[in-house]
């Protein structure tokens, strides 16, 4: 205990206190790290691995028992372990600093098919949450706009960074659609009983759904002289630049969605959430159809399901032949830093360590279409890594020494640890 | 009992005289019908038990002369021969709102709660109206009284169906022939109470259902008060309240679990009350047994589920499909253990589904006899009524039906229901059975026709050969009138007299062309009920009850068994033994050690596992089914206690994270909350078997945000700051010590159960646990309690504890924290995962709570982050989910640690128990298993079976033509501190 205090302690001493953390400088030096077990996050793991990269990329992955040259200042990483960083689909993060408060909120626009509201340029890089992220190995997330039918477009950003240009990594990467439900909660304050209930509208929203597809489509085969944002917004996903992230949870929404999404000729679509994508694994994987499934930390949905269900079914779904990533797109932004143990907390079911981790690394980089640079530790892919004292999936020992984004190694302080360290001191200074 | 006796003289004598009227006649002369009527021959149910047959009933002037088999009759008699008829008493509802309007729910206006009452010179609080009287509300309605009528009831009792205290209600005869004077027999019928608000009142006490308890609680402690004229002002509620607390106490609880509130309220004040229940008794019969109480029972039975779309029946729960399969055997199992209960059309659509509803319950297992009491003469005792309603002794009203047969047969008819000595005609007793199988010859062809169903509303099928025709009948007054639709499209329309005496019916008939000519059905065969009716009947297919009585339920309740853990990494709580047993014995921890032999006693191999204490959440809103009273800033007086739901699935999921104990703590909306429950989650138990033994008292307090009510549109409550927070602490703690000194020096006090629990406080007798954010707040509550030389025991949340820790353990409060929660409002901006960890470094006992359904269930993760944020040693950070938090809790003694003599609450670890990958296998409370891996796996599986089965009675339900409701799933709402 007292070994982490010391090391701690000397990490924040070695950073400036300012209000959030300055974003790291450029890589300029190559560096090596030693020894480490990596977690490639392709499911492969190395012990005593050599990894080696600079200018941000990875110029080497391998074992440390090879004899080639260790290039830059060399990290001896023996006994720790080495991760990609993790990547947090579906998220708010620097959309909304305070939940309650409603000035600190841009998460939802009113309107109901908005998918030309992007999420990116209100992104604050400067969001004391976000920099929370980092500490616990979270280091890309997708931001995405919440509400409505069409939310909006997202894009994805990595947390070190100085402007919303800066943070930049995939810009307007995909749409994302709340599809309808075929029951509903009851409206309580109506005087209705809570639960769920029949939605007499699905098929309504549906056709509303269809509708506004449709005619995005059409205007897109045409030659309109007068602009219509909304509908000019959705061609990405006509055309293969962007992809659709459609929230479903039920059996039959998802394979209306995936039906309506394919017939309009919707490229790339991604079912969010998937409570039941386990009982049609085989229609998705004939779409071609990712899952980014809802986190295990929640309670299953029914009372008479499996006490477990929610931790055990992105290995239902992995088991099932499907490519899985795993988001909390529903949670507060605040609790995304606990991604890797949603992870960890498939392990407990059956699943190997190595592909859990791929939940959150190298599968998600995959759906989200940024496989070339992240997600996995591998030559020519960014330098977007870190260090953990002991197994980053399991709370205990998720203990980071040192972070890289795109080879810039980054500060592990945050508004939380300084006030941590500040109230020490003051203890310690009264100390007789 | 003198009371009863001089009233039953007088009304005999009172029958010897003639009655004298003193209303002047001008339509005519005075004519008073002073004749007899008698009833002869029929079998007549003189009480559910006394019957007669062959009988008389003799009645005049509205009342019962004579009953019996041999009476002689007066000479100015009118005779009537029921022979083969029956007669019982008319059946007496006592739980009506005949001839009340609904009451209109008030629009909410505003934006602000309304936290006032609106009246002058009643009660402070604007849901209790002993005041009302009903009779000043009623309107008799002719039309409705038709269709009561219809159903068999010749008396109702109605009330104004609206508030906590809901004033007098009316008993009313449906004598529509008579007046006013003669029917409204008694315009103070009783006294009437239910734990729901009044729709046309807005005040916001009780938000809830504990603050409902509590109110009525106090009003009685206030009654009393008054009653001996400590009150300086005049109070019409209370007046009244004291004026009718002889008359029939009448609780409308509408569930079997509020059946158990409300009896526990009358217990108290020496009240029992008559209790309307809700049809699932069954669930909580020993229970409901020991109120003594008797019943008021719906027979609203639940409707099948429509299951015929699969991936809509998922999502009705198991509960809710056994309630179903269940709620028909309520009535039976009422009468199996002798509770006494009378039957309400309460919940019903329509009066005329009131006979159906009884069909079912027979097929269930109902007895005619007890059904028979709970229509006459259980309603009538309920009403204090046995001497004048509810049976046919002398004496009595002359409310009587006339029937077919049996009144409880599905094909019986009520011919005539005699209200007051007026008869109302439901069907003519005289009309012809016409019933039975026939050749019909009609325009020149021949077929055959069967009539069934009704005598007088029979059915008919009318057959070509083998082939169905079309064919309508309706039957009056003996005349039968047919419509046919021949297979090319033809009509006929027939009209014929049944002749008494012959076998024919037969008339003119016209055919589609208009062209007249005659009919002729001659019968060839009388009406049998078919032998298949009867199969049909056969014992309906009854699933099972569980403890508790949804899925995951257990067959029995787990018992303690002798279990020996061998070779297990166990943590004491103080330290961590390797290759270690444990042996548990009559619900204890008895040996620890290596090699100990385990005599009778279970032996569980626990090699590579670990062995602990259970997890004890210290703030928990699971199990509940209220947590917030918000009506007021200080609610001391309400009781988690009155709440406790254990039916709550939350309960088993939490076990299945090795939880064994909560706080189930009231909700954060005002500076001072309710009293705590401290619940062991003995899945299986009821509400009152989850209780901690000897719990220690609590209360819970809240400081900040949601307390000002700064998230929400409020604007009207104090206090909006926290300034005005101190204040709400500084007036309710003086005005408590001066109340506990005025009681303590034997002055009279009005008994205020707020003043109490606060006294308690200050006594030391009741533990603050209160929830709190930034530092100057939690400063500012200790020195409150200094002031008033108390000591502050826990503060929830804490999460600015960090910066006033070395204040907090000068202090001698604990801190209660979440491991990583923040930014979800301002007042946590500067919240920090490395709270716990610095709290304790300063000598602080520190816990981890949840105040979340979802994260209890992995409390022993969030331990585990105290590791991660701020290096706590791993026995540290696992004090932080057992030991210390039951010693917040004043519960160490017995729990939270594994010491030999401690109660045997632990829990076998898969992993190390803070790690993500641990799954807790078995969960023990004092030794009785509550979870286990593979016993959840076997419920999993008889869950999917249970469900199959239920499925399919309701696919057979719905095929057979039954009503069906649509799928739902019906959820209790999940708690936080904020939920209102």
């Amino acid at each position: 205990m007292m070994k982490i205090k010391i090391l701690l302690t000397a990490i924040l001493c070695s950073t400036f206190f300012y209000g959030q953390q300055t974003p790291a400088n450029p890589q300029t030096q190559a560096l090596t790290i030693e020894g480490a077990t990596a977690h490639l996050g392709n499911g492969e793991v190395i012990e005593n691995s050599l990894i080696m990269f600079a200018d941000g990329k990875i110029t080497h992955v391998g074992s440390a028992n090879s004899r080639i040259a260790r290039k830059g200042t060399v990290i001896n990483a023996e006994g720790k372990h080495v991760y990609p960083g993790f990547i947090a689909p579906g998220k708010s993060l620097g959309l909304v600093e305070v939940n309650a408060v409603r000035a600190s909120n841009d998460q939802d626009e009113i309107g109901n098919f908005l998918p030309h509201i992007r999420s990116l340029i209100a992104y604050n890089a400067e969001s004391k949450v976000v920099e929370s992220m980092r500490p616990n190995g979270v280091l890309l997330g997708q931001i995405a706009p919440k509400g409505g039918r069409i939310s909006g477009t997202s894009s994805i950003v990595q947390f070190d960074a100085w402007n919303w240009e800066d943070a930049a990594v995939k810009v307007d990467d995909g749409i994302h659609m709340n599809w309808p439900s075929t029951f509903r909660n009851g409206r309580w304050w109506l005087g209705e009983p809570r639960g769920f209930q029949p939605n007499k509208n699905y098929q309504e929203n549906i056709d509303e759904v269809a509708v506004f597809v449709q005619n995005a489509k059409a205007y897109g085969t045409g030659d309109s002289k007068e602009m219509n944002l909304a509908f000019a917004a959705m061609q990405g996903l006509f055309n293969g630049k962007q992809k659709l992230y459609i929230y479903a949870h039920g059996e039959k929404e998802i394979i209306d969605a995936v039906t309506l999404a394919k017939n309009q000729g919707i490229k790339d679509v991604v079912i969010m959430g998937g409570y039941q994508a386990h009982k049609i694994a085989s229609f998705l994987k004939k779409h071609d159809v990712p899952v980014l499934v809802r986190f295990t930390h929640t309670l299953p949905f029914l009372e008479d399901e499996d006490y477990d269900f929610t931790y055990k079914l992105p290995k239902l779904l992995m088991d099932a032949g499907l490519k899985v990533g795993l988001q909390n797109a529903t949670a507060s932004n605040f609790q995304t830093r606990n991604l890797p143990f949603y992870a960890g907390q498939v392990v407990a079911q059956g699943l190997d360590k190595e592909k859990a981790l791929q939940l959150i690394t190298g599968n998600t980089a995959d759906i989200l279409g940024i496989a070339d640079q992240y997600g996995t530790l591998a030559v020519g892919k960014s330098a977007t890594l870190f260090i953990s004292e002991g197994d980053a999936l399991d709370m205990r020992t998720n203990i980071l020494t040192h972070v890289f984004i795109d080879g810039r190694g980054i500060s592990l302080e945050t508004h939380q640890t300084k006030l941590w360290k500040r109230y020490m001191d003051k203890y310690e200074a009264g100390k007789p | 009992m003198k009371i009863k006796l001089l009233g039953c003289a007088l009304l005999l004598f009172g029958q010897a005289l003639f009655s004298q009227d003193y209303f002047p006649e001008n339509d005519g002369i005075k004519s008073t019908n002073n004749n007899y009527t008698a009833f002869t021959n029929a079998k007549i149910y003189v009480t559910p038990t006394q019957i007669i047959e062959k009988g008389t009933l003799l009645i005049q002037n509205g009342k019962v002369v004579q009953v019996g088999s041999s009476v002689s009759l007066p000479k100015n008699t009118v005779v009537t021969d029921l022979n083969g008829k029956w007669i019982y008493p008319s059946f007496i509802d006592v739980f009506s709102n005949f001839g009340m309007e609904k009451a209109k729910r008030n629009p909410a206006g505003g934006r602000s709660p309304q936290y006032e009452a609106t009246r002058e010179g009643f009660y402070w609080n604007d849901h209790i109206m002993p005041e009302n009287d009903a009779i000043t509300k009623f309107t008799y309605d002719d039309k409705k009284a038709d269709e009561v009528r219809k159903a068999g009831f010749g008396v109702v009792n109605s009330h104004y169906q609206d508030g906590i205290a809901r004033g007098t209600g009316v008993l009313v005869a449906l004598n529509g022939k008579g007046t006013e004077a003669e029917r409204i027999l008694e315009d103070e019928s009783g006294q009437y109470f239910s734990f729901s608000k009044s729709v046309q009142k807005r005040q916001s006490y009780p938000t809830s259902l504990m603050g409902a308890t509590a109110l009525m609680r106090q009003l009685y402690h206030d009654l009393d008060w008054y009653a001996k004229g400590n009150s300086s002002t005049k109070d019409r509620s209370l007046e009244a309240l004291m004026e009718n607390k002889d008359l029939p106490q009448i609780f409308a609880s509408e569930n079997a679990g509020n059946v158990l509130r409300a009896d526990k309220i009358g217990d108290q004040f020496g009240i029992q009350y008559a209790i309307l229940g809700g049809g699932d008794e069954y669930q909580y019969v020993d229970a409901i047994k020991n109120t003594n109480a008797t019943l008021i029972v719906p027979l609203n039975f639940p409707k099948a589920f429509d299951v015929s779309d699969p991936y809509a029946a998922r999502y009705v729960n198991l509960k809710d499909m056994r309630h179903w399969n269940l709620a028909p055997t309520n009535p039976k199992v009422l009468e199996k253990n002798d509770i006494p209960f009378s039957f309400t059309m309460h919940h019903l659509k329509s009066p005329s589904d009131f006979m159906g509803q009884l069909q079912k319950a027979f097929t269930h297992g109902l007895t005619k006899t007890k059904a028979l009491a709970a229509l006459t003469t259980v309603p009538a005792s309920i009403l204090g009524k046995s001497g004048s309603l509810g049976s046919l002794q002398v004496g009595r009203q002359a409310n009587f039906l006339v029937v077919s047969g049996d009144v409880f047969d599905k094909n019986a008819t009520i011919y005539e229901n005699w209200v007051q000595g007026a008869k109302y005609v439901l069907a003519d007793k005289d009309q012809k059975d016409i019933r039975g199988d026939y050749t019909l010859n009609a325009a020149g062809k021949t077929y055959t026709m069967a009539i069934n169903g009704k005598t007088n509303k029979p059915k008919i099928n009318i057959k070509k050969d083998t082939v169905d025709l079309t064919a309508t009948i309706t039957y009056n007054n003996n005349w039968v009138h047919l419509t046919l639709v021949e297979e090319n499209g033809d009509r006929y329309r027939m009209s014929g007299l049944a002749s008494q005496g012959t076998n024919e019916i037969s008339g003119k008939l016209v055919d589609s062309k208009g062209i007249e000519t005659t009919f002729k059905a001659s019968r060839t065969a009388s009406f049998e009920k078919k032998e298949k009716e009867k199969s049909e009947e056969d014992a309906p297919e009854l699933v099972a009850m569980t403890f508790p009585n949804i899925g995951y339920g257990y067959a029995s309740k787990p018992k303690a068994e002798n279990t020996l853990f061998k070779n297990a990494t166990v943590w004491t709580g103080t330290e961590i033994l390797q290759n270690t047993d444990v042996l548990i014995k009559n619900g204890k921890i008895s040996k620890m050690g290596s090699d100990l032999n385990a005599g009778s006693a279970k032996v569980v191999d626990a090699t590579g596992k670990h062995l602990t204490a259970g997890v004890i959440d210290e703030h928990s809103h699971i199990g509940a089914l209220a947590i917030n009273e918000a009506g007021h800033n200080s609610t001391a007086e309400v009781k988690m206690t009155d709440v406790v739901d254990p039916q709550d699935i939350d309960l088993y999921r939490n076990l299945a994270g090795g939880v064994t104990t909560i706080q189930l703590l009231h909700g954060s909306a005002n500076p001072i909350g309710g009293r705590s429950a401290i619940l062991r989650l003995k899945w299986g138990e009821n509400a009152d078997g989850l209780l901690f033994p000897n719990m220690p008292k609590f209360i819970k307090f809240a400081l900040g945000e949601n307390v000002k009510q700064s998230n929400w549109q409020s604007f009207s409550r104090f206090p909006q700051t926290r300034m005005g927070v101190e204040q709400v602490f500084m007036d309710y703690f003086q005005r408590a010590k001066e109340y506990d000194t005025q009681k303590k020096s034997g002055a009279t006090v009005r008994y205020d159960e707020e003043m109490e629990v606060l006294a308690e406080i200050l006594n030391g007798e009741r533990f603050i646990s209160c929830h709190s954010y930034v530092q100057s707040e939690i400063n500012m509550l200790m020195k409150v309690a200094e002031k008033f030389g108390f000591t502050v025991n826990t503060f929830t949340h804490i999460l600015e504890g960090y910066k006033v820790a070395d204040k907090m353990a000068a202090h001698g409060v604990g801190g209660s924290t979440f491991s990583d929660w923040w930014a979800y409002k301002y007042e946590v901006n500067d919240a920090i995962p490395y709270n716990a960890a610095i709290m304790a470094s300063q000598g602080v006992t520190v816990a981890i709570n949840s105040d979340d359904g979802e994260m209890s269930r992995r409390l022993n993760q969030e331990a585990g982050k105290t590791i991660k944020y701020g290096g706590m040693s791993e026995i540290e950070a696992w004090k932080t989910v057992t030991l210390n938090p039951a010693k917040l809790l004043h519960i160490d003694d017995r729990v939270g640690s594994i010491a030999i003599g401690k109660d045997a609450d632990v829990v076998l670890w898969s992993d190390h128990p803070m790690s993500v990958y641990a799954k807790a296998e078995k969960t023990l409370i004092q030794g009785a298993e509550y979870f286990d891996l593979e016993k959840d796996k076997i419920q999993r599986k008889k869950i999917t079976e249970e469900r199959a089965k239920l499925i399919d009675l309701m696919l057979k339900e719905k095929e057979g033509g039954g009503k069906t409701q649509g799928p739902k799933q019906t959820k209790k709402a999940r708690f936080t501190c904020d939920t209102l």
